[in-house]
């Protein structure tokens, strides 16, 4: 199987194709639903003002972002009272709930690569084009095998405030595996699903009971 | 009464980290369906070998552990209080150690309590009292997030769909349903249908539905038919493992009916993703099993 090394450059970006699997390593950030609004409220549509450590962690997730990748995950982490942390399971949560956001978020920090489950819509596939970056679908469930490919974590931000399955945690990974479902090119594999499903449901309907 | 607090942290152990057989049984047979090469075999195959490596190491299957459903039947002499008590100190402990991720966010205040314990209503216990001579049995499924939020509830007639006030239109309604999932629940899934009811005891018996084995079919024929024709049906849309497309899509299907208002006919569809964790415990005495 191909592999990636994160940071990708857009060369690379744009060899990947929808159907591919590929596997993934290096230094990524997990952030889901609550790190989005975060991060749309506070730095891309300034609705709200930063406070507490907002701009000093805004600076070094920067860093992890550039040319990076953002991983939805709320994991599943032992060590929170030592702060000796282990990712125990740590699977893909579903993207859908960060539509309103994506785009802009990968525009703004210059992300390569969104993994997650499920797909999502045209805003972020137009995202995808623009910035240029891919959507990269795990295998949603199977959280004991992913975590295994966390070779270390480097750290995690906003934990007291977000809690466990919501801060973003920096992992190193090695050989993580997805498929591309949404490419730099326009294409997604889920709207085609949509549509050739969509047709075998009229299909269905349409037969008598 | 004795104090099983163990036995039930137990009982979550298994429940989150170890798959029942017949679900796994089930996954394994689909493989054969799916080609050679393909994501959708691919993704089966790592759900595979996911579920030994949580069983071997006792990690959650998912990091989303879901929302602890618990069903009690217990005989006359238990204090349904003190059984409460336990199985939230249980739920605690099992957080301590990892079995279950911290799953409870105060939906007003956006903070999550960090033990899975909130309110009342989390985890979600249901009491039964059953005759004295019974053993204790303790029955846990826990339902992630993404299948849940697939969820979904109609109201008979749906214009939209066409389906009207029959079994006719629950077909409709439910392959609507599966339409629009997609992969969002984690397919290959597994659909509880409730017909009847009100909103909330609908939904509510749709989940209930799915604490029986794969395969187990409706006792009248005819629901027992339409079970394995949505099975089928489903599966002919093509959304596939994960919605990256293949042959299966939809492992089981079970239908139970409620009574309803004259004015209302709910049709309640709950998809359970492949991560199909529910498992049982029964103590006799100083005696517990699981299953």
């Amino acid at each position: 199987m191909r592999e990636i090394t994160i940071p990708i450059s857009d060369d690379v970006l744009r060899s990947l194709h929808v159907g591919e699997p590929v596997e993934l390593s290096g230094v990524m950030l997990t952030g889901r639903d609550a790190v989005h609004k975060w991060m749309s409220e506070t730095f891309i549509k300034k609705t709200r003002e930063p406070h507490g450590d907002d701009l000093q962690v805004y600076e070094e997730i920067s860093k992890y972002l550039y040319q990076g990748v953002l991983y939805h995950c709320g994991p599943v982490v032992s060590g929170i009272d030592t702060g000796q942390y282990k990712f125990v399971a740590a699977g893909p949560t579903t993207s859908t709930r960060e539509e309103p956001y994506q785009a802009d978020v990968m525009k703004h920090f210059n992300i390569k690569g969104v993994i997650g489950k499920g797909g999502m819509g045209a805003k972020t596939l137009q995202g995808c084009v623009d910035t240029p970056g891919v959507y990269f679908h795990a295998v949603g469930g199977a959280a004991a095998f992913l975590a295994l490919t966390v070779q270390r974590v480097l750290g995690v931000y906003k934990l007291e405030e977000f809690g466990v399955p919501e801060a973003m945690w920096v992992i190193e990974v090695k050989n993580f595996p997805v498929v591309v479902t949404m490419d730099a090119h326009g294409q997604s594999k889920h709207s085609l699903l949509d549509e050739s499903s969509g047709k075998v449901l009229d299909d269905l309907l349409s037969r008598p009971f | 009464m004795r104090d099983i607090t163990n036995d039930i942290l137990e009982l979550i152990r298994r429940t989150s980290s170890s798959l029942p057989k017949d679900v796994e049984d089930r996954l394994r047979a689909s493989i054969q369906q799916e080609e050679p090469g393909s994501a959708a075999r691919g993704a089966l195959e790592t759900i595979l070998k996911n579920i030994e490596l949580a069983r071997a190491n006792s990690t959650p299957i998912c990091q989303d552990t879901g929302t602890p459903i618990f069903y009690i039947h217990y005989p006359e002499g238990w204090s349904t209080r003190r059984l409460r008590e336990q199985v939230r100190a249980a739920m605690a402990e099992a957080t301590k150690r990892s079995y279950m991720r911290p799953n409870a966010v105060d939906a007003i205040y956006d903070k999550n309590t960090g033990n899975n314990l909130g309110g009342d209503d989390f985890p979600y216990i249901h009491f039964e009292e059953v005759d004295p001579d019974q053993p204790v049995v303790i029955e846990l499924m826990l339902k992630g997030g993404g299948c849940e939020n697939v969820g979904a509830q109609y109201s008979l007639p749906d214009n939209k769909l066409g389906a009207g006030r029959d079994l006719a239109g629950v077909r409709k309604v439910v392959l609507d349903a599966v339409q629009k999932a997609q992969g969002k629940g984690c397919a290959p899934g597994i659909l509880g249908v409730s017909i009847g009811g009100d909103r909330g005891s609908s939904y509510i018996k749709s989940k209930e539905v799915l604490f029986s084995e794969m395969g187990t079919r409706n006792e009248d024929p005819k629901i027992a038919e339409l079970e394995e024709r949505l099975t089928r049906e489903s599966n002919e849309m093509g959304i596939g493992p994960m919605g990256f497309g293949g042959q299966t899509t939809i492992l089981d299907t079970k239908i139970t009916g409620m009574h309803r208002l004259p004015a209302s006919y709910f049709v309640s569809v709950s998809y359970m993703c492949w991560a199909y964790r529910r498992r049982k415990m029964v103590v006799r005495g100083e005696e517990v099993e699981y299953d």
